[in-house]
């Protein structure tokens, strides 16, 4: 370790750079954290790692802290959290730091360690004094949330920079990764190269929208994550995650070249050919990587929003058994060049509990980490009992017609949602012929549903009041959502009315074409009476329009909206969700406060016996405050990624919707002239 | 005759005759009609109350010296217009109750006044000419409770309607009349319940409009403003294309609102109007058929009187038969030319009603499909 000698040396060079670092780079970063532990839980997976290997870091972070009476180390833990206080992305680097800390510190680390911690001390104030002595993991702890901190407030970084400040990054973090297997390093290098280059392209423009492309990466991984993630998704996540230090040299030859490079092709190529100066020893990550199919960010961004084969339609609803005991089942067809499922086309028949069920479980794995999972449409005891008695008019038939379409509906949302969409029980769902029965899906259905979410939502509001909010972007959000929930209920029952009336308006056009048909028909008069009985097909047709439209209304409009208003329950259950996990951290922190509190009091009272006890209770409380306080960054960066996404998918919803309800608006209306253009000769000839 | 030649014609000409207003005074409302001179340049301006059509349809009613006016059909006068009337009230009044300030109403008056000065007999009346030209107010003393008492003729009716006629003619026409007037009241109720939904749609979509509208912030117009002007490159910020999304929406639901209100106005204007006009005119024709009855049971009775009538009262009875004779024979006659008139001015108004009706309708629908597929493109063009 001579971390004073080289951060001196690189820190005047390095300065740059920072700046021109950019938000995408930390998601890239956090990835390999999920990446190298491969568990269907990030959050699972890092504990153990964390705490297996928690021994070195535990010692290294403590012992300076002890010996400084705890106060400094602790704030420059502290630091990162209030310094990334706009960027809930922070937690992402936090989990690289762990692994970092996982392995004993390398030597070919330390200069660069050094040179990254460096710039943000130069460039924010941070407790410069207290960093130079600190553990590499401190100093990674730090950099990062500068990283994040940087962007944000300038955006005018040149991208060219930012790849290059990238790299390092993904090196340091990746090393520790490494030791899980070895891997060719040309190959990997590659890979990771080029979607970081990609990333920052990508990011320069849009620099207001960072968020969307660290979103996608991110999103990427997660699927990786998963147990059922096919292998060649994995690859492209592992791209992300693999990372070696090689770049460490190169940040520094090459640092003036890559400045005028501005394809991410040439930048790779560059990169290749800058490779071979990289330090021998490379280990690797992932054994899966071999493939060599380094995807873009943008092209993986396409490939989930444009590429993406997969067609779900349910259709046939059938009445299954007879009395209370029946229920419907709904044919669902799958069709899906997708290679993680068995063929291309197939089809299961589902009930509606398993929809539920299907629900139940997808909230169960998701909900906690922050995701949006979106809900089934409510159980309905009434229109479905109506189904069962076998009543077969028309309520019960649009009934039937409307919880197919909202089920779709549903299953589509939950299919093109790329997380869920990896997931086991998805699939399970999509292809499983002998579905085993959902069961309790009572508690959900119905009322009960609304209330659990209402019930959340109080909780939510009063927890709004306690949590000091670090991030002005989740409070605006939080507000944006409810009240847009309330605008959109106000709108559900204005859509409603609307619909009622148009029902009303098609009643009373069938009235009036009879009573012109029997008017027409007493009439004398053989040509008025002509006319009349046109009239009154004519309104019989207009009947039929109006009553289409009203189904059009209700269908494009209050069938969409109830969907949101229920959607945006689950928005709100993952705000819920992080606030729950900041709760946790906070409630670590003031524990480990305790501790520390009676270990001082032991020093103080000088009962060595005990304070062994009380260091360790410090030292597990510490990588608990540690650990929640990175499932609090990473939930919220889950929740900030999926509310955009949520946003955007609304967005084009709606604007789809309505687009639909205009062609149809359109269509009624063109069939009206037609109407009235075959009537006016009629009328034109009554003499 | 004397008297009917010294009234003479109209000074005005029949078609020129307009209720351009009802001007609101206190609880009462006044009228203001309009009509041009056939001599020369020139348009009488009058105001005049619903008190006073009454008068002119009394003076109408009562002109005794007229044989057979009781065969005429009378053009139907509105129904008192009330102010501040409970909405049962104005419910009977229908769709003259309907649109804005009593224009439904106005052109309701309009048409009975046309009518009253085209028809051959009744626009010899002095009373029309006076109606129509004098500044002041025709004097309203003579306003009276004429033989067409509603009360009394409803109990009446009861017996005699159902009089057999001696006249297969007239028993047909009563018959057809009977029928028709159910009719056109069902069509005309079934009518406005149409458009009264369709104005309760009209105003439900401009809620549901100005609803939209509300949930983009005040702060938002303005980057929906950039947005929509494409001076904010906005790719990937979702917010203000939602608040983009719900103003364009607003205003198709406005389109719609305005489409309704258009509809609605036009079955008030055309066919509403020609289906109130028809059943009135039903309802005027079955009075005279009414009226009809009445003198043939009249006749009925006086001739059985005479039959039955002792030697002493013979030479009396036979002569009121005679002239009960002579007057129903009256009746008749002007009933059946009236009946011939009627017919072919009741087709020639639905007629007119429907023409009108179906051209304003489609012209609406041609309108608003123009519309729809405007906000179609924008919608399509929307975030692209």
């Amino acid at each position: 370790m001579d971390p004073s000698l080289s951060a001196s040396d690189i820190a005047s060079s390095t300065k740059p750079l920072s700046e021109a670092s950019s938000p995408p780079v930390m998601d890239l970063l956090s990835e390999p954290a999920s990446e190298a532990s491969s568990a269907p839980m990030v959050d699972l997976l890092m504990e153990p790692a964390s705490e297996g290997s928690s021994a070195p870091m535990v010692d290294i972070l403590s012992e300076p802290a002890s010996e400084a009476s705890s106060a400094p180390m602790l704030d420059l833990f502290m630091e990162p959290a209030s310094e990334a206080s706009s960027g809930p992305m922070m937690n992402l680097l936090m989990e690289p730091a762990s692994d970092d800390l996982k392995e004993p510190p390398k030597p070919d680390i330390d200069p660069l360690a050094d040179i990254l911690n460096d710039t943000p001390l130069s460039e924010v104030k941070t407790p410069v004094a207290a960093m130079p002595q600190e553990t590499p993991s401190d100093l990674f702890d730090d950099e990062p949330s500068e990283l994040f901190a940087e962007p944000r407030q300038s955006n005018t970084a040149k991208q060219q920079q930012t790849s290059i400040f990238d790299e390092p990054d993904e090196d340091l973090f990746s090393e520790p990764l490494g030791e899980a297997s070895k891997k060719p390093q040309n190959d990997f290098f590659k890979e990771a190269l080029a979607p970081v280059a990609k990333a920052s392209n990508v990011c320069g423009p849009l620099s207001d929208n960072y968020n969307e492309h660290p979103t996608d990466i991110f999103t990427e991984e997660a699927m990786t994550t998963l147990p059922s993630a096919v292998s060649t998704v994995s690859v492209n996540s592992k791209t992300n995650g693999v990372h070696s230090d090689e770049e460490e040299p190169d940040i520094f030859a090459e640092a003036t070249v890559e400045l005028s490079l501005d394809s991410p092709r040439n930048d790779r190529k560059k990169k290749e050919a800058a490779k071979p100066s990289a330090s021998a020893p490379a280990p690797s990550v992932s054994a899966s990587a071999s493939k060599p199919q380094p995807k873009t960010l943008e092209e993986l961004e396409e490939e989930v929003e444009d590429k993406f084969e997969l067609n779900i339609s349910i259709t046939n609803p059938e009445k299954v058994g007879d009395g209370m005991n029946a229920y419907m089942a709904y044919k669902v067809s799958t069709q899906t060049t997708l290679p993680m499922f068995r063929s291309k086309t197939f089809t299961v028949r589902r009930r509606f509990s398993d929809f539920l069920g299907l629900y139940e479980k997808l909230s169960d794995k998701h909900t906690p980490n922050g995701y949006i999972v979106p809900p089934p449409p409510e159980k309905s005891i009434m229109g479905m009992t109506k189904v069962k008695v076998g009543k077969e008019d028309n309520s019960s038939a649009e009934f039937v017609e409307r919880r197919r379409a909202a089920l779709e509906r549903y299953l589509q949302r939950v299919v093109f949602h790329p997380s869920l969409l990896q997931d086991p029980d998805v699939r399970e769902f999509l292809e499983r012929d002998d579905m085993p029965r959902a069961h309790n899906t009572q508690a959900l259905s119905g009322a009960g549903f609304l209330k659990m979410i209402n019930r959340a939502t109080d909780s939510l509001s009063k927890m709004t009041i306690k949590m000091n909010e670090s991030d002005v972007w989740f409070e605006e959000k939080l507000q944006e959502v409810e009240a847009e929930d309330q605008q959109l209920r106000k709108l559900h029952i204005m859509v409603d009315s609307l619909v009622g009336h148009r029902k009303e308006l098609s009643v009373n056009t069938g009235g009036f074409a009879k009573s012109v048909a029997m008017l027409g028909s007493s009439e004398d008069n053989t040509a008025l009476s002509r006319a009349l009985s046109q009239l009154a097909e004519v309104e019989d047709k207009m009947e039929q329009l109006h009553q289409e439209q009203a189904a059009s209304d209700s269908f494009c409009f209050a069938e969409l909206l109830a969907d949101y208003i229920r959607l945006l329950g689950s928005v709100r259950a993952s705000f819920d969700q992080r606030m729950k996990t900041w709760q946790r951290w906070q409630d670590a922190q003031n524990m480990l406060q305790k501790k520390r509190e009676t270990e001082a009091k032991l020093l103080w009272a000088n009962k060595p016996d005990k304070l062994q006890q009380a260091k360790d209770d410090i030292t597990e409380w510490e990588a608990k405050v540690t650990q929640y306080e990175r499932d609090f960054d990473r939930v919220s960066a889950t929740v900030r990624k999926e509310v955009l996404r949520f946003e955007k998918e609304k967005a084009c919803d709606f604007k789809k919707q309505i687009i639909k309800y205009l062609e149809s608006l359109l269509q009624s209306q063109q069939q009206l002239i037609k109407y009235w253009e075959a009537f006016l000769p009629e009328a034109k000839a009554i003499a | 005759m004397m008297e009917e030649a010294r009234e003479g014609s109209l000074s005005v000409s029949a078609q020129t005759i307009r209720v351009t207003e009802a001007v609101r005074d206190g609880d009462a409302l006044t009228f203001i009609v309009i009509s041009q001179k056939l001599s020369g340049s020139g348009e009488y301006h009058v105001a005049r109350t619903h008190e006073d059509f009454q008068w002119l349809q009394q003076c109408l009613f009562s002109q005794e010296v007229v044989p057979g006016i009781l065969g005429v059909i009378f053009p139907p006068l509105p129904a008192k217009p009330q102010l501040n009337a409970p909405a049962k009230v104005l419910k009977q009044l229908g769709f003259l109750a309907m649109g804005e300030d009593w224009r439904m109403y106005c052109m309701a008056l309009e048409t009975y006044l046309q009518q009253v000065a085209a028809h051959t007999t009744l626009s010899k009346n002095k009373c029309l000419e006076n109606f129509l030209t004098s500044s002041e107010p025709p004097g309203r003393q003579r306003v009276r409770k004429g033989i067409f008492n509603r009360l009394s003729q409803a109990m009446e009716g009861m017996r005699k309607e159902g009089h057999k006629d001696v006249d297969d003619f007239f028993q047909t026409e009563r018959d057809n009349n009977l029928t028709l007037t159910g009719c056109s009241k069902s069509a005309t109720e079934r009518f406005i319940d149409v458009v009264l939904t369709e104005q309760k749609l009209a105003v439900a979509c401009g809620h549901f409009s100005t609803a939209l509208h509300l949930c983009v912030e005040q702060e938002e117009d303005s980057a929906v403003l950039a947005f929509s002007n494409g001076s904010v490159p906005m790719i990937k910020n979702y917010r203000p294309l939602h608040a983009l999304i719900c103003v364009k929406l607003s205003e198709v639901i406005d389109s719609i609102k305005r489409n309704f209100e258009s509809v609605a106005e036009n079955n008030l204007s055309t066919l509403g109007l020609g289906l109130d006009l028809e059943s009135r005119c039903q309802e005027a024709e079955k009075e005279m058929l009414y009226r009809r009855t009445c003198k043939l049971v009249e006749l009925e009775t006086a001739s059985r009187n005479a039959e039955r009538a002792k030697p002493v009262k013979k030479a009396a009875m036979d002569e009121l038969k005679v002239a009960a004779e002579k007057e129903f024979d009256h009746v008749s006659g002007v009933a059946k030319q009236e009946i011939a008139r009627f017919h072919s001015t009741h087709v020639e108004l639905l007629r007119q009603a429907l023409i009108l009706w179906c051209e304003k309708q489609l012209e609406t629908a041609r309108d608003t499909s123009f519309r729809y597929s405007q906000h179609l493109q924008a919608f399509k063009g929307l975030g692209e």
